[in-house]
């Protein structure tokens, strides 16, 4: 059935040639129309993956600091995530704050990274490939630069949360977070 | 086949190795189609679109359904109050299972009123009805995943349909709830098989497009193609109809989506399921309702059920049944007449499967089961007798009578 003739019952398609810019401009304004159409159809479902309302209403987590003594740190889950909170000690705050920028792979100072120097907030999760560093703990490895040291391919970060060493490219990501008085954080 | 024309180098490499682009210009493009198809042609490609919806809002409702007995129904009110758009996926895919009836429906009784079942498409027609079969699966177990009232009590009377086979009916019951009631592997297994069906319907799809382009389309005449001039080319003339049609059919859907998404609904199934508590008045999604009328309306449990398997089981021969060379109700006075009795039947069936089964009601829908087994029982003796009006010479004469006849 290669060949059938006469498409429209009395002639070809067009019969005047005027007709083909006529149908030209239909095409493309049909086709142009559709694909909006379809475009905008997408988003209901692209978005429908995004975070629900509810997983947004538990985006922020209030913490209490009132027990955590100096030298301590706690860890709470903040979206999915530990957020580590130390209470720094006097020298750790000084030795923080007196390191040579020079020397940092990610330079940033230790009052851009806190909001009150005793306290220092951090994302606990290592900027190389998302492992939990160490430290937190008592006995834990701090690496050698007192702070953290992530376990999966040796970063260690200072106790200001900086990388110093290994192949982590940034420093610990410091979260969205304020004081609500002088011993409660809200966090996100 | 006939293999593609084009200067472009990379296209012709691919369609040497494996001829996508000559097999789409040969099916949607040049496909030979008859000059004289009517609206009633508009369905089958709608059908196909409403499937796409329903593939596509359903894999995204996924996302975010549990199928546990336990968290299914909260699940579904989330999806509605608190994911993105959530509501818009379920209104969709809640109005969108009965469009896909309304649209099939229609398919079905066009393909009967114009013959389109007889030789050489009878399997075409029966992987249609199979299409139906397996559309009806999917649809009540996606019926049951929201877990209300309505699902879980639908679920048991449907599953208990099974219990009336002698013997062994009450283990393929149990077989089939994975447990002593309908209860949480239920909902599980048939989550599985709710979103395997519809992969399934697929696949029979494509089969059923295959069988079309073998014979391609019959057409509101019922003749034979018999020359190239009776024919044109799919594209761009029913490429336009159709989306033409589709179009009409986005702005019926979309009123229930956006204005009326309960209308097709039963308000119980906003209670969350209770295995202590059936409701007063359970009835099913309303493209049962026909069958359901059919099954009540014997007063004997496996008959009824054997009556209403046999009513849709009994389309698989309709291509046997019906001994008219005469494709098309238009050149057949008694059919058509049976026809659209037939038509008004079923529908009455379905107005008498919501109510209840009692007095005057259960006469009727007995009277009813009657007349949609007569219609086609009757069929083989009328092919026999009937005397049917002459047929047109062909489809291109017939085409251009009636040009002349509207130009003069
Ligand atoms: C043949 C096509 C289909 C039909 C006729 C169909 C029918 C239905 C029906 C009647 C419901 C109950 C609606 C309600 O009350 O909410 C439903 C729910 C559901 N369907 Fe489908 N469906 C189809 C395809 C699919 C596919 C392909 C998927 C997933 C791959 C899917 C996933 C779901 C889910 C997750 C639900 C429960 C969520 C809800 O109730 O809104 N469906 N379906
Ligand atoms: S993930 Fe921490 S060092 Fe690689």
């Amino acid at each position: 059935m290669s060949e059938i003739s006469n498409p429209s019952p009395n002639g070809t398609i067009a019969e005047n040639p005027e007709d083909e810019g006529k149908r030209d401009f239909l095409l493309i304004s049909t086709t142009t129309l559709s694909l909006a159409g379809i475009g905008l159809a997408a988003w209901p479902f692209i978005h429908s993956i995004n975070p629900a309302k509810d997983v947004l209403a538990l985006a922020s987590t209030e913490v209490d600091l009132s027990a955590i003594e100096e030298g301590q740190a706690v860890t709470t889950m903040w979206r999915g995530k530990p957020v580590f909170i130390r209470h720094r000690s006097a020298e750790e705050i000084e030795g923080a704050a007196s390191v040579n920028l020079a020397e940092l792979p990610d330079p940033q100072t230790d009052a851009e990274r806190v909001q009150r120097p005793q306290w220092l907030i951090t994302v606990g999760v290592c900027t190389h490939l998302g492992c939990i560093p160490s430290g937190q703990k008592l006995g834990d490895k701090k690496g050698d630069f007192g702070g953290w040291f992530c376990p999966c391919h040796g970063s260690h970060y200072d106790t200001s949360g900086r990388i110093r060493k290994g192949p982590a490219p940034f420093n610990l990501r410091i979260p969205e977070y304020n004081f609500i008085d002088d011993t409660t954080i809200l966090i996100g | 086949m006939k293999r593609m024309q084009t200067d472009n180098r990379i296209l012709m490499w691919i369609d040497t190795r494996l001829p996508i682009f000559s097999y789409s210009s040969e099916n949607l493009v040049s496909y030979p189609t008859p000059k004289n198809l009517s609206y009633w042609w508009n369905y089958g490609s709608i059908a196909g679109i409403v499937l796409v919806i329903m593939i596509v809002t359903g894999i995204f409702l996924a996302m975010n359904y549990q199928p546990h007995a336990d968290v299914a129904f909260q699940s579904v009110e989330r999806i509605v109050r608190d994911v993105n758009y959530g509501w818009l996926l379920r209104n969709l895919h809640m109005n969108g299972a009965s469009m896909f009836f309304i649209v099939v429906y229609i398919h079905m009784f066009r393909g009967i009123y114009f013959g389109s079942y007889k030789a050489p498409r009878e399997l075409l027609w029966m992987i249609g009805v199979t299409i139906y079969v397996c559309m009806m699966a999917t649809a009540f177990m996606g019926y049951v995943l929201p877990w209300g009232q309505m699902s879980f009590w639908g679920a048991t009377v449907i599953t208990n349909l099974f219990s009336a086979i002698p013997l062994i009916g009450d283990y393929i019951v149990v077989w089939i709830w994975g447990g002593f009631s309908v209860d949480a592997p239920t909902i599980n297994r048939f989550f599985v098989w709710h979103y395997l069906l519809p992969m399934i319907l697929f696949m029979l799809v494509v089969v059923h497009m295959w069988a079309l382009h073998i014979h391609k389309s019959n057409n509101p005449l019922g003749i034979e193609i018999k020359s190239p001039a009776d024919m044109m080319p799919f594209h761009p003339f029913y490429t336009i109809k159709d989306l033409y049609g589709l179009g009409l059919f986005m702005i019926v859907f979309m009123f229930f989506v956006f204005f009326a998404p309960d209308f097709f609904g039963e308000p119980d199934n906003y209670i969350p399921a209770d295995p202590m508590v059936t409701p007063p008045h359970i009835v099913p999604e309303w493209y049962f309702l026909p069958f359901y009328a059919i099954l009540r309306a014997i007063p004997d449990k496996l008959g009824g059920v054997i009556v209403m398997f046999a009513g849709v089981l009994i389309l698989y021969v309709l291509p046997w049944l019906d001994t008219s060379k005469v494709r098309a109700a238009t050149y057949r006075p008694i059919f058509k007449q049976l026809f659209w009795i037939f038509v008004a039947n079923a529908l009455f069936l379905g107005w008498l499967g919501q109510k209840p089964s009692e007095g005057a009601y259960l006469i009727m829908a007995q009277l009813s089961t009657g007349y949609y087994f007569l219609f086609f029982l009757i069929l083989p003796v009328l092919g026999k007798y009937e005397k049917t009006k002459p047929l047109p010479v062909s489809i291109f004469e017939e085409v251009r009578k009636k040009r002349r006849a509207k130009e003069a």
